[in-house]
């Protein structure tokens, strides 16, 4: 019998030769000439996230897919987490660095909860803001980029800041960050921030919006980015951060699709029929 | 022999391999758009042509010329939609004399996209493509590859992605001359805003099967604001190290020389301080 | 997988040469795709100093590629004063280039004035900010700071300080500087207004004695319209260049901020 307790109930090295460590990291008993590995390239991707300020508060949504490449892998992935009751984040590119992301929010959120008592309406000034948020969340994603080893998303911070206005900021791989009343990432850029700016072309008119409006341009948006980005889906989040705290919806469908042009089209030159 | 003249290649290749940058063309990082209504088709553009970020031209015609009723927005390098666009049109009159009907839009479709996809994209124009014949109204994009599409509604260029977020939004069905062109004209706004390639104004053109309306400078919302401060040089201010005058007898000697009168020879006026 | 990212639309049109990605190795061998941690964010800023103040503008526009990020992202920042709000502040720096960096750099300075303050109990003055400056992008030589700075305040005897860096820590101070995406285009316009370059006394008679004219300090109400229009010419020309003009007059007095607006397309 081998007396040795790490070995039991592991393959045989005199059976079956020794365990080969060759493709692992050096911490974990990889080869020394083998190099430490980062992210070059994002794998599994979730695309545009898409936000929107109004007088009180901030409305943000995000599709559930994730892809692999062209290939629609995962249907139902939650983009938009939420922060105590004060934010929301909304995550674009990289899946598993999103979720490494999460797992650090999750972790400071225990941290937050032990320093203050934040059951204590009294003591909501305590809190971590929004804008709190965003700071931290940049540093982290300026940090990783400065040591080449990027966080590859695209990050929408939204919710309210320590006044308890709306905030609506951005982080980004390389840890640029900037704020504007409607923001969109990824493909969103091209295709919903056009029409957030129509509605809402500068800081007044937000304050002007109300929250009716705002989601229904937010939902018009998504359909948008549905008939057009290749990588999207019709089932996304959206949440809605005010005074009242988070309002997380995680299963909206598209409504009212037009496809009025379709039947029209007869081939794409010469043909008529 | 016709065609293009290929003799520079080899000698640009082997420049190239050794780093010498390809010379920058003015491109119409553009949006153009188009729009097929009841009554007819509307197509627009922007007037803004870039090289590089620098704008090249403020106020561009991106609307060509093919037939009376059969117009071309173009997107891509500058020189290839004109180009393009120019030798499409001539071989096209040639072919209208020949056969004594009225140009079909299908067939400048057809002739444009068989003329690009023999240059296999090196020709880089990408093209909305528009207009009435006795077959109905038409419109399709064709891109420099010579692949076509046939759309109610279409959009190219840089700001194509914000122009069709305006048409997913926007379009519907049977609409009339009013809400087309008000509609294109959004569809172009939505990309002189938004995307840094397309600015300045709208030009738009109508096409009916009775009529063509240019409407050059549709609308123009970026008008520049008058200068802070007066620019005029008191005279004597540059220096001069050699003056010589050539009088208009001693060059008539060489060249013809020919009084232009007043300022309608000048075709567009420049923009000078007052 | 490069197609995957969601930061760049694929396209088949000319690029901006940033965009272009530095490739270490010769032609023909195999493309490794990797990491590029800097991007350009666009915009310009420009500074002027004059015999009892200093004025430093800049756009409020933030490019990537053919998108307008934001309308409106401040360039320019107090340094030192009291607290988040910087009240008090003397010293304006103005960043152009890669945002992320210019924020970074912002940061460090400020706390490095502010640091001065508490350990010594009096402000620092331009001088030694300037060539603290210079030395916090100098140690990051390897991997800098990918900005252009100005920095600019009021020095010891009361007149107009203006400071100019490239992005490793090269510096000197100037009667007037632009930086950025249209630098190009407003400093000559400043070179020819400012400093008078190829401007003659224009009664004097033509030839090489003729001299040429002197650069006489401006008055606060000439820079501020120099300024805007420098700035209205830029947006003309430049497609990087809009949206918000912001401009800091530094006096002995303090700060003023002043904001107009400029072309959005």
């Amino acid at each position: 019998m081998n007396h040795n307790p790490q070995a039991w109930g592991r393959p045989r090295d005199d059976v079956y030769g020794a365990y080969n460590s060759q493709y692992l990291p050096q911490h974990h008993g990889g080869p020394s000439a083998h190099p430490t590995t980062h992210t070059q390239s994002p794998i599994v991707t979730g695309t545009s996230v898409i936000a929107i300020k109004y007088s009180t508060g901030v409305v943000i949504a995000a599709d559930n897919l994730a892809s692999y490449g062209s290939l629609a892998r995962f249907t139902d992935v939650k983009r938009l987490k939420p922060f105590n009751r004060k934010a929301v984040v909304g995550f674009g590119g990289d899946v598993s660095d999103m979720q490494y992301l999460d797992r650090l929010l999750s972790s400071l959120d225990v941290q937050e909860n032990y320093s203050h008592n934040n059951d204590d309406p009294e003591d909501t000034k305590a809190l971590m803001s929004a804008k709190n948020l965003h700071t931290y969340l940049a540093k982290v994603m300026y940090k990783r980029r400065s040591d080449f080893n990027p966080l590859w998303n695209s990050l929408l911070i939204c919710g309210l800041d320590e006044k308890n206005k709306p905030f609506l900021a951005t982080a980004d791989l390389l840890g640029t960050t900037y704020s504007a009343p409607t923001l969109a990432t990824g493909f969103g850029a091209h295709l919903a921030q056009p029409l957030l700016r129509k509605a809402v072309p500068d800081e007044e008119a937000s304050q002007k919006l109300d929250k009716e409006t705002a989601v229904e341009v937010v939902r018009e948006c998504m359909k948008v980015l549905f008939y057009r980005d290749a990588r999207s889906m019709n089932e996304y989040s959206i949440a809605v951060v005010d005074e009242k705290g988070v309002e997380l919806k995680e299963k909206e469908k598209l409504e009212n699709q037009s496809w009025a042009f379709a039947d029209q089209i007869r081939g794409y030159g010469t043909q008529t029929v | 022999m016709p065609g293009f003249d290929f003799s520079n290649h080899n000698r640009n290749l082997a420049l190239h391999a050794q780093g010498v940058p390809l010379p920058k063309a003015t491109s119409t990082g553009t949006t153009i758009v188009g729009c097929i209504y009841d009554g007819g088709v509307v197509i627009a553009a922007d007037t803004r042509a870039t090289s590089g970020p620098i704008v090249a031209d403020k106020n561009c015609e991106k609307l060509h010329y093919i037939a009376p009723q059969i117009w071309c927005a173009g997107a891509g390098t500058a020189a290839d939609t004109e180009f393009t666009t120019a030798l499409i049109s001539s071989n096209l009159e040639l072919h209208a004399l020949s056969t004594g009907r009225k140009p079909r839009v299908v067939t400048v479709m057809t002739m444009l996209k068989q003329h690009l996809f023999r240059y296999q994209g090196h020709i880089g124009a990408y093209l909305v493509v528009a207009g009435c014949d006795p077959t109905g109204n038409h419109l399709f994009t064709v891109h420099a590859h010579g692949s076509t599409d046939k759309l109610p509604y279409v959009t190219m260029g840089s700001g194509s992605l914000a122009a069709m977020s305006v048409f997913e939004t926007q379009w519907k069905r049977d609409m009339n001359r009013d809400e087309a062109v008000k509609l294109c004209a959004e569809a172009i706004q939505a990309g002189i805003f938004n995307d840094l390639g397309s600015g300045s104004n709208v030009d738009v053109c109508v096409i009916t099967p009775e009529k063509t309306h240019l409407l050059r400078n549709y609308i123009t919302p970026n008008v520049r604001e008058k200068k802070m401060r007066d620019y005029k040089f008191k005279r004597g201010t540059t220096a001069v190290l050699n003056e010589k005058i050539i009088t208009k007898e001693e060059i008539s000697k060489y060249v013809v020389v020919e009084d232009v009168p007043g300022e309608q020879a000048v075709g567009e006026k420049m923009e000078v301080d007052q | 997988m490069a197609a995957l990212s969601s930061y760049s639309m694929p396209t088949e049109q000319p690029a901006f040469s940033f965009q272009n990605q530095p490739q270490s190795h010769a032609s023909g061998g195999p493309t490794q795709h990797s990491f590029y941690p800097y991007t350009d964010n666009g915009g310009s800023t420009l500074g002027i100093s004059g015999s009892s103040f200093t004025i430093i503008a800049g756009d409020t526009r933030m490019t990537s590629g053919y998108n307008i990020l934001t309308r409106y992202a401040p360039k320019l920042f107090r340094i030192g004063g009291e607290g988040p709000e910087h009240a008090g502040a003397k010293i304006v720096l103005s960043v152009v280039g890669f945002a992320a960096d210019g924020q970074a750099l912002q940061e460090r300075l400020d706390m490095v004035v502010k640091m001065y303050r508490y350990q010594h109990g009096k402000d620092m003055s331009v001088h030694a900010c300037a060539q603290r400056l210079s030395h916090i992008l100098y140690n990051k030589r390897f991997f800098p700071y990918y900005v252009q700075a100005i920095l600019g305040g009021i020095d010891e005897e009361g007149v107009g300080a203006l400071y100019s860096y490239d992005p490793v820590g090269s510096y000197e101070r100037e009667q007037c500087r632009a930086a950025g995406a249209a630098a190009s285009l407003i400093m000559p316009f400043l070179d020819n207004q400012v400093n008078l370059k190829n401007q003659y006394e224009p009664d004097a008679p033509q030839g090489l004695e003729k001299p040429q004219l002197q650069p006489q300090p401006l008055d606060r109400q000439t820079v501020e319209e120099l300024v805007r229009d420098a700035f209205t010419s830029a947006v003309e020309r430049h497609i990087e260049v809009g949206d918000g003009l912001q401009m800091m007059v530094i006096t002995k007095d303090g700060i003023e901020e002043l904001y107009s607006p400029l072309k959005q397309d």
